[in-house]
């Protein structure tokens, strides 16, 4: 069994050509280009402080030290952070799944009075965000008693027009077949929903959870503007204003970095194929 | 052409269902179609239409952060703003900085796709250091870019010898963002050009192969023409985020304008406004303005998309 599969693996490789050494050698090179700066960061975050700004520069540390990582937990609110991300890129993420699949079936296969109207709102809806109206949109949330809470974190990230559009875009290419042997069967809108659209389109749904959750979980602009409670920061959040206020200590910094991006690499490296077939999927379906 | 044809397809299945189910059903499907659409529709009401419209009418008000005493000014905001030349100066920055990365992203992301496309070996290898940089967030980019800079403790000018101010000249501050941006985003972009290769049939360059056609030839007659499509998606989305540019360009400046204001971008100025010196109405009508850029260029690709599609067809 194993080795089948491993014959299976190996036979599509072809040996080295020139071509194949000199592209190979290319990548490498690149890649290094790329990681320079993440490994730049981790090492930076393995110095003293006093290391950190010492000239000339070097890269790895003469004295590896975890001082700057303990003492973004001991003196830090970088759990509070943390916890913070995570409670708010989960409530997002549940929410846009379960309302926006919800709405993109609406919109794809049921028939109500003003559908297409709402659709065009739906639409016209992509070309606003944060940056684009932010001021009013702080204003609304003030007026609603939600700023310097969760809530008024998490809801105004829960209306994304583009993710009821890709949805939309997937339920329209299910076969109708589908849904009218279970409409004979006397089946209801919603179990029809429920037990044959939702397994259905779970690679789409994947597609789009992954991508919310990453989008929130790196959310600035959005918690930024809402809060100022050291209390109720998201990681970049926190990291970008309090970290960076009294004199940056660079290692610190370097470490707090890391852990804020550190979940969703060691995500992506576990999930990659969902991820990477998530985000070509969802930027596609803008076509 | 896009409606013809989904009509044609919704027709027929339409009439099917009133033919096989009596008018209640309708009923039914009338109720249904609210309830599905309805809990998006909220949040999208109160939190998308409700602050356009807001929006729209702070523009006319001399509004404060408070909301105390506002009283109604007309179109004295928006008069103001076209005539105000941090308006135009930080819309001219944006404009700069779009200008630069998309047609660097757009190549960067290209090329990477075709290396990491036929490069046998390690396809996840590469796929996972060209995105990686994207998983992480905005203002954690920015900060290690920021290190990076450091004109006496930063790796780059050590690494080429350099004695660049980076950050503190007006001249490099920009390109600093835009080669910052390039690293942190260009994985997507990357992503979506990797799927659109994928997606070529392989006997299209079997054919050419056998007609003779040699590697270039099959790039530029075969692979160019069949990312038109993608290529103009990338595009189009990285002008629409690129114009938005925020998060990178305050945090590597400590939330300052850059030096002599060169990096204070459009969104930047609006949040001043509004979070600085609370003026809720003049921010306001500059952020009416930005919408309206915005959905200029939006409607723009529609437009040309549509053209496109009738020209082919």
């Amino acid at each position: 069994m194993t080795t089948a599969a491993q014959q299976t693996r190996v036979r599509p490789r072809r040996s080295w050509t020139p071509s194949q050494i000199v592209l190979t050698l290319l990548g490498t090179a690149v890649s290094v280009v790329f990681l320079a700066p993440l490994a730049w960061a981790l090492f930076t975050s393995w110095k003293s402080e006093t290391e950190a700004v010492e000239v000339p520069t070097h890269w790895l540390p003469k004295e590896w030290t975890g001082q700057a990582w303990t003492a973004i937990f001991e003196t830090g609110n970088i759990t509070n952070w943390f916890v913070n991300s995570l409670v708010v890129s989960v409530c997002v993420t549940a929410i846009v799944l379960v309302t926006s699949a919800l709405a993109g079936y609406g919109f794809a296969r049921t028939e109500f009075r003003g559908k297409n109207v709402l659709l065009g709102v739906v639409m016209a809806g992509l070309m606003v965000s944060p940056a684009v109206l932010g001021v009013p949109l702080f204003t609304t949330v003030q007026q609603m008693g939600m700023v310097d809470t969760y809530w008024g974190m998490i809801l105004p990230q829960c209306a994304p027009a583009a993710m009821v559009y890709i949805l939309y875009k997937f339920f329209q290419g299910v076969p109708r077949e589908l849904e009218e042997a279970a409409f004979i069967d006397g089946a209801g809108r919603w179990r029809v929903f429920l037990t044959i659209i939702v397994p259905l389109s779970r690679p789409s749904l994947a597609a789009v959870g992954i991508f919310t959750f990453i989008s929130s979980w790196n959310n600035f602009l959005w918690p930024y503007m809402v809060t100022n409670n050291p209390d109720l920061m998201t990681m970049p959040n926190g990291i970008a204003t309090v970290m960076n206020s009294y004199g940056i200590q660079w290692a610190q910094l370097m470490a707090g970095g890391l852990m804020a991006g550190l979940p969703l690499i060691i995500v992506f490296v576990f999930f990659q194929r969902q991820i990477v077939a998530g985000v070509a999927h969802t930027g596609l379906a803008g076509q | 052409m896009t409606t013809t044809s989904a009509e044609t397809v919704i027709r027929p299945a339409r009439a099917k269902t009133a033919a096989g189910s009596p008018a209640v059903r309708r009923g039914q499907g009338f109720q249904h179609g609210v309830w599905f659409t309805a809990p998006f529709l909220v949040l999208f009401a109160l939190f998308v239409i409700w602050p356009l419209l807001r929006g729209l009418y702070l523009s006319l008000t001399d509004a404060n952060i408070s909301g105390d005493g506002t009283s109604f000014i007309g179109l004295d905001n928006y008069t103001e703003a076209l005539d105000d030349p941090l308006v135009w100066e930080s819309l001219g920055h944006s404009a700069y900085f779009t200008l630069l990365v998309v047609p660097c992203i757009t190549v960067l992301a290209f090329l990477l796709a075709m290396l990491a496309h036929h490069i046998e070996r390690g396809k996840w290898l590469w796929r996972l250091c060209f995105f990686m940089p994207f998983l992480l967030p905005s203002t954690v980019a920015a900060n290690l870019w920021q290190w990076l800079f450091n004109p006496g403790t930063g790796m780059i000018n050590h690494v080429f010898g350099l004695e660049t101010p980076w950050l503190t000249d007006k001249s490099y501050a920009m390109p600093a963002i835009v080669i910052t941006t390039l690293w942190w985003t260009v994985g997507f972009s990357f992503l979506l050009y990797l799927a659109a290769l994928q997606g070529i049939p392989a006997h299209l360059y079997e054919a050419a192969e056998l007609d003779g056609a040699n590697a270039w030839h099959r790039v530029v007659h075969i692979t160019l023409p069949m990312l038109r499509h993608v290529t103009g998606l990338v595009v189009a989305l990285q002008i629409l985020a690129s114009l938005q540019v925020f998060d990178q360009a305050v945090v590597i400046q400590d939330f300052g304008p850059g030096p002599e204001g060169s990096t204070r971008t459009f969104v930047q100025y609006t949040l001043e406004q509004g979070f600085t010196s609370y003026r809720v109405g003049y921010a306001s009508a500059v952020s009416i303005i930005f919408f309206v850029i915005i959905a200029a260029v939006a409607l723009a690709r529609m437009w040309l998309l549509r053209n496109r599609e009738e020209g082919v067809r």
